[in-house]
């Protein structure tokens, strides 16, 4: 019996390694399916019992803080933050951005300069802790 | 006063398949193999530092109880296990190509940030690595208009 589960964890695990290596492209579940060995129809209820989430909300939120950190830290324009990050349409990156993190891009990022805070962290540390939650 | 570390723990699935990859794939050196008879004490360490040894610890009976031990071979396979290490290279993109080759899954590729080059992966059984290949000069957090000029 716990062998099946450490098996599909470590499936899934791989699934969800895939999708932070490759966060800006589209959502193909039939790929990460084929990853994680499972049917395309089973893929997100098993990701979602693994991690608590869905692969889309775990997506979404990998390519918001994403977005975090280039806001922070380059000059690109938030349109073109926007598609660096995988979002298709402004609009979306727009409403999805400040739903997750309660004010838009172009706040967040003058916030963030005003108040002059220095965030120099590894990258594995921001892609573990920086994903908003909740 | 308390020196430096000596000893760190990871836990791991199988002790054979941990030697194939800690061993077999990362150049790691088995350091201590001794059947205890109520376990055995698997210890490897880099050639050049045999003064730090990793010990790959299967979770089990008497130590853990067989539910506990299921829930933390579930935790280490889920990523979720907490622990992991980081390693040191002089050659950060050098080693990924060869370790990629040989069949190592990573998690991010070789990436430049303040502290030097770094990359992750995972050993097969969901623990965390990452390993690091230093600046040449000394190490500076950059400020915000300096990454912002780089960009």
């Amino acid at each position: 019996m716990s062998g099946a589960i450490e098996d599909r964890n470590r499936r899934m695990l791989r699934a969800r390694d895939a999708m932070d290596r490759a966060f800006a492209q589209p959502l193909e579940v039939r790929a990460l399916a084929r990853i994680a060995h499972v049917s395309p129809a089973h893929f997100s209820r098993q990701f979602r019992a693994t991690f608590g989430e869905t692969p889309h909300r775990y997506l979404q939120r990998r390519r918001v803080e994403r977005a975090m950190e280039l806001l922070r830290e380059t000059d690109r324009s938030v349109t073109e933050v926007c598609f660096d990050v995988g979002f298709g349409s402004l609009g979306t990156f727009s409403r999805t951005f400040r739903a997750i993190v309660g004010e838009p891009p172009s706040a967040y990022r003058t916030r963030f300069t005003a108040e002059g805070a220095a965030l120099r962290v590894p990258a594995c540390w921001a892609m573990a802790w920086l994903r908003p939650a909740g | 006063m308390l020196k430096r570390i000596t000893h760190t723990f990871i836990h791991v699935l199988d002790q054979d398949e941990a030697l194939d990859f800690y061993v077999g794939k990362l150049g790691m050196v088995v350091h201590t193999d001794a059947d205890l008879g109520v376990m055995r004490f698997l210890t490897v360490n880099f050639p050049d530092q045999p003064d730090v040894e990793l010990v790959l610890m299967l979770p089990g009976p008497p130590a853990y109880d067989d539910a506990t031990a299921a829930e933390i071979r579930e935790l280490v396979t889920k990523g979720a296990a907490g622990g992991g290490v980081i390693f040191e290279t002089d050659d950060c993109r050098g080693t990924y190509e060869s370790l990629s080759a040989a069949g190592v899954e990573f998690t991010q590729e070789p990436t430049e940030r303040f502290y030097g080059t770094d990359c992750g992966l995972r050993d097969p059984f969901g623990n965390a690595i990452r390993f690091t290949q230093p600046p040449d000069g000394a190490i500076v957090a950059p400020l915000a208009e300096d990454l912002r000029a780089q960009s």
